[in-house]
């Protein structure tokens, strides 16, 4: 089944008296519990294309389809709820909040969508202890190693279960020990709960990871093959 | 503790140094508004308290009409039964009768126009300081009999002392001729030259027989402890006297109007100074609020990412402001309260005050109001402002772009 649709979006951003095209006419699909990573060079396009499908930047044209339903002309609010209910966001510096311990981080959007206390510290607590943080519950981020940081931030992603992560260069900031670990770990979450992973990346290492890879260029997607993941 | 408290109050301690410096601004503008409202109350009191001891009481009975225009023929019938009366349904309050004309008063040497008002010697100190303020002889003592009391300028333009003899001059209620001899019993100071060189007090019987009233008289004074006693009691004369014809009861604010313009006019004057200090508190406030969610910007992108919604972190920011104001409160109410308390025992005075207190018969001292009030009227108006401060910095992100956001360092 279809969970995204992409139907030629295109994307420009004016620099100066230059006009980049961010996407260029750019349709894509992605199937529901598939684990996909987009790659390209620095300026391919990969981040406006997480931030389009994810409703974080507007699009000059085209439509996107989440499960079926236009969402590309929602509102503010509207897109809002949808991100918060049904999309989970992993970004490359962590971007955790600072003064609320790793429990409290993945319990935040949980409240937000008025979970109560008890189910909350009981969800926070598993994926906690899935990502491999047990113990690990009561520290802030500055306590936490920059692998642990980005395990609370998969773990925040995905605790309320959405149907779709979009990870923006999720082991950039990381040694190629934890970026394995790391990567295991989404592969693991995608395969248990069946969760879409978008994942937008330059390192070879991650690719290798991925059921299908798509290759952009210059706004535009020049491969999309299937691939034996790692 | 609910989370978002929880991140509220983290928040504010990200820059411990900053957030107790704006708090500071407020505990201080917090206490200086607490000892100087809880000084002006006092003050206010105090004077309240004097202007009406001295002579017109709190509340008084009169005729209509006789506050603009004060006739002798103005007058109330059976005045001494009706004071009775209004006793009897206030006994915690101090009632007494009297009347008054305008009349000559000459001695051997010379002859001025004044004030005599006849009062009932048993009852007049009790609503007036005046016989307090008797500094040779003494007061009335029989309401018959023909003495006088006056003031210590009138009694030195007349060129007379205690013992001498004054002959009055007046008309009489019925428009006779009004006249009598009087010995001077006692000169008072009120430390008021006006009242010392225009008023003499004589008995109310003696008056009412010299100036053809028979049972009459103008006014019956009612005294109570405490302002606050003013507007139970003016019901209950009301009712009293709903019956009687002719008759209306005037309280303070009315015998006495410009003490009110008075202390109206003060508190316009220092309300502008403490709205001065609010608003540098408020601006503050602004700055402290607004640097945090600059410097924040990047992480409300995230969140907004997360799909929290501009509402929720508007919120955030305005619950931050609203704990970081409640600190300002409680630690600036409590300092306040525990030095406006401290003055209220011992009192507050200031360099020259004993010579301008002695003069005018007031206290040497003012003793600030301690009341729920007088605590949390400044500071709570510092709290609204602080607030109302919050709100910008708050409807900024309601304009944050999250992809924008997230790339702000």
């Amino acid at each position: 089944m279809t969970a995204i649709k992409c139907i030629d979006l295109c994307k420009n951003f004016q620099q100066g008296d230059v006009v980049i095209k961010a996407l260029n006419h750019v349709s894509l699909d992605i199937e529901e519990g598939s684990f996909i990573c987009l790659s390209g060079p620095s300026g391919s396009g990969k981040t406006t294309l997480l931030n389009a499908i994810g409703g974080l930047d507007k699009l000059d044209s085209g439509e996107v389809y989440f499960n079926g339903r236009r969402v590309d002309q929602l509102g503010k609010g509207p897109m809002a709820d949808l991100r918060l209910h049904y999309i989970g966001f992993v970004f490359q510096a962590y971007n955790l909040i600072p003064v609320l311990t790793a429990q409290e981080n993945v319990e935040f959007v949980m409240q937000v969508q008025g979970v109560s206390v008890k189910e909350r510290r009981r969800k926070s607590s598993a994926i906690l202890e899935e990502v491999g943080l047990k113990g690990m519950e009561n520290r802030r981020p500055s306590q936490l190693s920059g692998g642990q940081q980005q395990r609370v931030a998969v773990a925040r992603a995905i605790v309320s279960q959405p149907k779709l992560v979009l990870a923006d260069e999720p082991t950039a900031n990381l040694d190629s020990e934890t970026a394995a670990q790391l990567m295991d770990l989404l592969r693991e979450l995608n395969q248990h709960h069946n969760v879409t992973f978008l994942i937008a990346t330059h390192d070879e290492r991650v690719m290798r990871y991925a059921q299908r890879l798509i290759r952009m260029q210059d706004g535009k997607i020049i491969a999309d093959e299937l691939q034996e993941a790692d | 503790m609910i989370l978002s408290l929880r991140l509220a109050w983290r928040n504010l301690w990200r820059h411990k140094r900053r957030t107790w410096l704006t708090a500071l601004a407020m505990i201080f503008s917090n206490v200086l508004l607490i000892f100087m409202i809880s000084l002006q109350f006092g003050s206010y009191d105090m004077m309240i308290n004097n202007t009406l001891r001295a002579f017109s009481g709190e509340i008084q009975v009169q005729h209509e009409g006789y506050q603009q225009n004060p006739k002798l023929r103005s007058s109330i019938p059976a005045i001494i039964p009706l004071a009775l009366e209004l006793r009897s349904i206030l006994p915690d309050a101090h009632i007494a009768a009297r009347a008054a004309a305008f009349a000559l008063v000459s001695s051997e040497q010379r002859s001025l126009g004044i004030q005599i008002v006849g009062v009932q010697p048993e009852y007049e100190p009790m609503v007036s300081t005046l016989p307090g303020m008797v500094r040779e002889g003494r007061f009335l003592q029989d309401s018959n009999a023909a003495e006088i009391v006056i003031g210590r300028v009138l009694a030195r333009n007349l060129k007379v002392s205690v013992g001498d003899e004054l002959t009055l001059l007046g008309s009489g209620r019925d428009g006779s001729f009004a006249a009598g001899v009087v010995s001077i019993t006692g000169v008072f100071d009120s430390g008021s030259s006006d009242l010392d060189r225009t008023l003499a007090e004589v008995p109310l019987g003696y008056f009412q027989d010299t100036f053809a009233m028979r049972d009459h008289g103008n006014a019956i004074v009612v005294a109570v402890d405490d302002l606050s006693a003013v507007p139970s009691a003016l019901v209950a004369v009301q009712k009293e006297i709903r019956g009687k014809k002719g008759l209306t009861v005037l309280d303070w604010t009315q015998l006495q109007p410009g003490l009110k313009q008075a202390i109206q006019a003060d508190m316009s004057s220092a309300w502008f100074m403490y709205g001065l200090l609010i608003i540098l508190v408020a601006f503050s406030v602004l700055n402290t609020q607004l640097m945090s969610v600059l410097e924040r910007t990047r992480e409300f992108g995230v969140i907004t990412a997360l799909g929290i919604k501009p509402r929720k972190l508007a919120s955030l920011v305005m619950l931050e402001t609203a704990l970081m104001a409640l600190i300002g409160l409680v630690i600036g109410v409590a300092i306040g309260w525990m030095i406006a308390s401290y003055l209220n025992i011992a009192g507050f005075h200031y360099p020259g005050m004993e010579e301008m207190a002695e003069k005018f018969n007031l206290p040497d001292r003012v003793y600030p109001s301690v009341t729920f009030f007088s605590m949390i009227l400044g500071p709570g108006i510092v709290f609204l402002f602080s607030l109302l401060a919050g709100v910008y910095p708050s409807l900024r992100l309601f304009r944050l772009q999250p992809v924008e956001a997230m790339r702000a360092v």
